[in-house]
Protein backbone atom coordinates (compact mmCIF):
# COMPACT_ATOMS: atom_id res chain seq x y z
CA UNK A 1 0.00 0.00 0.00
CA UNK A 2 3.17 2.36 0.77
CA UNK A 3 4.89 1.18 -2.34
CA UNK A 4 1.65 2.55 -4.35
CA UNK A 5 1.26 6.04 -2.22
CA UNK A 6 4.80 6.62 -2.69
CA UNK A 7 4.82 5.72 -7.07
CA UNK A 8 1.66 7.74 -7.12
CA UNK A 9 3.42 10.70 -5.69
CA UNK A 10 6.75 10.38 -7.43
CA UNK A 11 4.79 10.39 -10.48
CA UNK A 12 2.93 13.51 -9.58
CA UNK A 13 5.91 15.09 -8.31
CA UNK A 14 8.46 13.71 -11.59
CA UNK A 15 5.42 14.94 -13.81
CA UNK A 16 4.55 18.50 -12.07
CA UNK A 17 8.46 19.39 -11.82
CA UNK A 18 8.77 18.43 -16.23
CA UNK A 19 5.76 20.39 -16.87
CA UNK A 20 7.22 23.42 -15.03
CA UNK A 21 10.45 23.41 -16.78
CA UNK A 22 8.69 22.95 -20.05
CA UNK A 23 5.25 25.05 -19.82
CA UNK A 24 5.39 28.38 -21.74
CA UNK A 25 3.62 30.46 -19.69
CA UNK A 26 5.00 30.91 -16.74
CA UNK A 27 1.88 31.33 -14.51
CA UNK A 28 1.55 27.54 -15.56
CA UNK A 29 4.99 26.56 -14.48
CA UNK A 30 4.70 28.28 -10.99
CA UNK A 31 1.20 26.42 -10.34
CA UNK A 32 2.70 23.21 -11.30
CA UNK A 33 5.53 24.12 -9.01
CA UNK A 34 2.94 24.33 -6.59
CA UNK A 35 1.66 20.88 -7.13
CA UNK A 36 5.30 19.61 -6.79
CA UNK A 37 6.01 21.16 -3.47
CA UNK A 38 2.48 19.50 -2.57
CA UNK A 39 3.41 16.04 -3.86
CA UNK A 40 6.80 16.41 -2.08
CA UNK A 41 4.90 17.03 1.44
CA UNK A 42 3.04 13.92 1.19
CA UNK A 43 6.38 11.84 0.57
CA UNK A 44 7.65 14.19 4.06
CA UNK A 45 4.41 12.10 5.06
CA UNK A 46 5.66 8.72 3.93
CA UNK A 47 8.69 8.98 5.19
CA UNK A 48 6.54 9.91 8.73
CA UNK A 49 7.87 13.68 8.85
CA UNK A 50 4.89 15.48 9.62
CA UNK A 51 6.19 18.59 10.92
CA UNK A 52 8.20 19.22 8.05
CA UNK A 53 5.44 18.44 5.96
CA UNK A 54 3.17 20.87 6.91
CA UNK A 55 5.75 23.56 7.19
CA UNK A 56 6.90 22.75 3.91
CA UNK A 57 2.88 23.34 2.56
CA UNK A 58 3.23 26.02 4.82
CA UNK A 59 6.21 27.66 3.66
CA UNK A 60 6.74 26.61 -0.21
CA UNK A 61 3.22 26.22 -1.33
CA UNK A 62 1.97 28.99 0.18
CA UNK A 63 4.26 31.80 1.69
CA UNK A 64 7.18 31.79 -1.45
CA UNK A 65 5.11 30.68 -4.13
CA UNK A 66 2.45 33.21 -3.60
CA UNK A 67 5.18 35.66 -3.52
CA UNK A 68 6.41 34.32 -7.29
CA UNK A 69 3.01 34.49 -8.20
CA UNK A 70 2.89 38.35 -7.23
CA UNK A 71 6.01 38.83 -8.86
CA UNK A 72 4.30 37.13 -11.85
CA UNK A 73 1.77 39.72 -12.44
CA UNK A 74 3.95 42.64 -11.16
CA UNK A 75 6.09 42.01 -14.42
CA UNK A 76 3.00 41.01 -17.02
CA UNK A 77 5.67 38.70 -18.58
CA UNK A 78 5.18 37.48 -21.98
CA UNK A 79 4.99 33.95 -22.74
CA UNK A 80 8.26 32.17 -24.12
CA UNK A 81 6.79 31.49 -27.71
CA UNK A 82 9.96 29.79 -28.68
CA UNK A 83 10.69 27.50 -26.28
CA UNK A 84 11.84 24.23 -27.89
CA UNK A 85 10.36 24.80 -30.89
CA UNK A 86 14.64 24.44 -32.68
CA UNK A 87 16.93 22.24 -30.44
CA UNK A 88 20.06 24.46 -30.76
CA UNK A 89 23.65 22.99 -29.33
CA UNK A 90 22.73 24.88 -26.02
CA UNK A 91 19.71 22.83 -25.62
CA UNK A 92 20.85 19.63 -26.26
CA UNK A 93 24.10 20.67 -24.06
CA UNK A 94 21.74 21.51 -21.40
CA UNK A 95 19.86 18.63 -21.36
CA UNK A 96 22.79 16.26 -21.68
CA UNK A 97 24.40 18.08 -19.04
CA UNK A 98 21.22 17.50 -16.34
CA UNK A 99 21.75 13.54 -17.81
CA UNK A 100 25.41 13.73 -16.18
CA UNK A 101 24.31 15.77 -13.40
CA UNK A 102 21.51 12.59 -12.73
CA UNK A 103 24.42 9.52 -13.65
CA UNK A 104 26.82 11.06 -11.20
CA UNK A 105 24.17 11.05 -8.12
CA UNK A 106 22.94 8.39 -8.86
CA UNK A 107 26.43 6.68 -9.00
CA UNK A 108 27.33 8.07 -5.58
CA UNK A 109 24.49 7.20 -3.74
CA UNK A 110 24.34 3.76 -5.54
CA UNK A 111 27.77 3.30 -3.95
CA UNK A 112 26.70 4.73 -0.98
CA UNK A 113 23.58 2.74 0.91
CA UNK A 114 23.54 -0.54 2.26
CA UNK A 115 25.28 0.61 4.93
CA UNK A 116 22.67 2.00 7.24
CA UNK A 117 21.53 0.60 10.96
CA UNK A 118 18.20 -1.54 11.11
CA UNK A 119 14.80 0.00 11.48
CA UNK A 120 13.58 0.31 15.16
CA UNK A 121 10.77 1.73 16.93
CA UNK A 122 12.53 4.66 18.11
CA UNK A 123 12.97 5.87 14.31
CA UNK A 124 9.43 6.12 13.92
CA UNK A 125 9.02 9.08 16.32
CA UNK A 126 11.86 11.07 14.98
CA UNK A 127 9.35 13.50 12.90
CA UNK A 128 6.88 14.81 15.51
CA UNK A 129 6.98 18.29 16.44
CA UNK A 130 7.63 17.20 20.11
CA UNK A 131 10.96 15.71 18.47
CA UNK A 132 12.01 18.52 16.26
CA UNK A 133 11.11 21.01 18.76
CA UNK A 134 13.31 19.44 21.54
CA UNK A 135 16.47 19.71 19.62
CA UNK A 136 15.60 22.81 18.20
CA UNK A 137 15.08 24.90 21.27
CA UNK A 138 18.08 23.59 23.27
CA UNK A 139 21.28 22.53 20.82
CA UNK A 140 20.17 24.69 18.13
CA UNK A 141 18.82 27.65 20.10
CA UNK A 142 21.50 30.03 19.09
CA UNK A 143 20.88 28.98 15.16
CA UNK A 144 17.25 29.21 15.41
CA UNK A 145 17.71 32.98 16.60
CA UNK A 146 20.33 33.72 14.03
CA UNK A 147 17.32 32.56 11.66
CA UNK A 148 15.41 35.38 12.48
CA UNK A 149 18.08 37.65 12.23
CA UNK A 150 18.83 36.47 8.49
CA UNK A 151 15.09 36.49 7.73
CA UNK A 152 14.78 40.56 9.02
CA UNK A 153 17.84 40.91 6.96
CA UNK A 154 16.05 39.39 4.10
CA UNK A 155 12.90 41.47 4.26
CA UNK A 156 15.00 44.49 4.84
CA UNK A 157 17.32 43.66 1.97
CA UNK A 158 14.02 43.01 -0.37
CA UNK A 159 12.68 46.13 0.23
CA UNK A 160 15.98 48.19 -0.46
CA UNK A 161 16.37 46.72 -3.54
CA UNK A 162 12.76 46.25 -5.21
CA UNK A 163 12.24 49.86 -4.17
CA UNK A 164 12.45 52.86 -6.96
CA UNK A 165 15.17 54.88 -5.69
CA UNK A 166 14.19 58.65 -3.56
CA UNK A 167 15.67 61.05 -6.03
CA UNK A 168 15.28 59.20 -9.15
CA UNK A 169 12.60 60.32 -11.89
CA UNK A 170 11.68 57.34 -12.96
CA UNK B 1 8.51 1.10 5.13
CA UNK B 2 10.08 1.75 1.36
CA UNK B 3 13.54 1.64 0.89
CA UNK B 4 16.00 4.33 1.26
CA UNK B 5 17.17 3.82 -2.13
CA UNK B 6 13.51 4.91 -3.72
CA UNK B 7 13.64 8.43 -1.91
CA UNK B 8 17.05 9.32 -2.86
CA UNK B 9 16.61 8.26 -6.96
CA UNK B 10 13.36 10.30 -6.58
CA UNK B 11 15.61 13.40 -5.35
CA UNK B 12 18.13 12.59 -8.19
CA UNK B 13 15.78 12.58 -10.71
CA UNK B 14 14.00 15.80 -9.81
CA UNK B 15 17.52 17.85 -8.89
CA UNK B 16 18.56 16.84 -12.66
CA UNK B 17 15.38 17.79 -14.07
CA UNK B 18 15.93 21.60 -11.89
CA UNK B 19 19.29 21.48 -13.54
CA UNK B 20 18.50 20.97 -17.09
CA UNK B 21 15.39 23.80 -16.73
CA UNK B 22 17.79 26.04 -14.95
CA UNK B 23 20.39 25.11 -18.35
CA UNK B 24 17.66 25.36 -20.63
CA UNK B 25 15.11 28.25 -20.09
CA UNK B 26 15.45 32.02 -20.68
CA UNK B 27 12.83 33.87 -18.65
CA UNK B 28 14.77 34.52 -15.40
CA UNK B 29 11.73 33.33 -12.94
CA UNK B 30 11.16 30.07 -14.59
CA UNK B 31 14.91 29.96 -13.32
CA UNK B 32 14.53 31.14 -10.20
CA UNK B 33 11.79 28.36 -9.85
CA UNK B 34 14.14 25.76 -11.30
CA UNK B 35 16.48 26.22 -8.56
CA UNK B 36 13.38 26.20 -6.18
CA UNK B 37 12.92 22.90 -7.35
CA UNK B 38 17.32 21.55 -6.74
CA UNK B 39 16.43 23.00 -3.31
CA UNK B 40 13.21 20.89 -2.87
CA UNK B 41 15.37 17.30 -4.39
CA UNK B 42 18.38 17.97 -1.83
CA UNK B 43 15.81 18.64 1.22
CA UNK B 44 14.09 15.43 -0.17
CA UNK B 45 17.66 13.81 0.40
CA UNK B 46 17.88 15.12 4.26
CA UNK B 47 14.70 13.69 5.45
CA UNK B 48 14.86 10.05 3.74
CA UNK B 49 18.53 9.86 5.35
CA UNK B 50 17.28 11.66 8.83
CA UNK B 51 14.32 9.10 8.51
CA UNK B 52 15.58 5.78 8.02
CA UNK B 53 18.62 6.66 10.04
CA UNK B 54 16.82 7.66 12.87
CA UNK B 55 18.21 11.24 13.77
CA UNK B 56 16.25 14.10 14.04
CA UNK B 57 19.40 16.73 12.91
CA UNK B 58 18.48 16.01 9.29
CA UNK B 59 14.96 17.58 10.08
CA UNK B 60 16.51 20.39 11.68
CA UNK B 61 18.75 20.86 8.86
CA UNK B 62 15.65 21.02 6.74
CA UNK B 63 14.01 23.52 8.64
CA UNK B 64 16.79 26.18 7.84
CA UNK B 65 17.27 25.55 5.13
CA UNK B 66 13.17 26.52 4.60
CA UNK B 67 14.11 29.61 6.46
CA UNK B 68 17.01 30.15 4.20
CA UNK B 69 15.04 29.51 1.02
CA UNK B 70 12.38 31.54 2.25
CA UNK B 71 14.96 34.22 2.30
CA UNK B 72 16.46 33.63 -0.91
CA UNK B 73 13.39 33.74 -2.61
CA UNK B 74 12.36 37.32 -1.31
CA UNK B 75 15.56 38.66 -2.08
CA UNK B 76 15.96 36.87 -5.92
CA UNK B 77 12.63 38.45 -6.59
CA UNK B 78 13.43 41.80 -5.34
CA UNK B 79 16.65 41.45 -7.54
CA UNK B 80 14.63 40.36 -10.54
CA UNK B 81 12.15 43.37 -10.19
CA UNK B 82 14.99 45.66 -10.10
CA UNK B 83 16.41 43.95 -13.56
CA UNK B 84 13.15 43.82 -14.68
CA UNK B 85 13.30 48.27 -13.63
CA UNK B 86 15.87 48.93 -15.12
CA UNK B 87 16.12 46.47 -18.57
CA UNK B 88 12.24 45.96 -18.96
CA UNK B 89 12.58 42.46 -19.63
CA UNK B 90 13.29 39.25 -17.81
CA UNK B 91 14.62 37.19 -20.83
CA UNK B 92 18.78 36.59 -19.49
CA UNK B 93 19.70 36.19 -23.38
CA UNK B 94 19.27 40.25 -23.14
CA UNK B 95 20.53 40.78 -19.96
CA UNK B 96 24.28 40.82 -20.73
CA UNK B 97 25.66 44.16 -18.86
CA UNK B 98 28.36 42.18 -17.39
CA UNK B 99 29.60 39.77 -20.10
CA UNK B 100 32.26 40.58 -22.64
Amino acid sequence: MVTYIFILLATLAVGSALATILSKSTVTSALFLVLNMVALAGVYLLLKAQFLAVIQILVYAGAIMVLFLFVIMLLNVDDEHSLFSRITFKYAMGFFLGVIVMAQILYALASATGTLPNITGEITHVGTVEAIADELFTTYLFPFEVTAILLTAAVVGALLIAQRKPNSTN
Amino acid sequence: MLSLNWFLALSAILFSIGTVGVLTRKNAIVIFMSVELMLNAVNLTLVAFSAHLGDVHGQILVFFSLCVAAAEAAVGLAIIIAIYRNNLTVDITKINLLRW
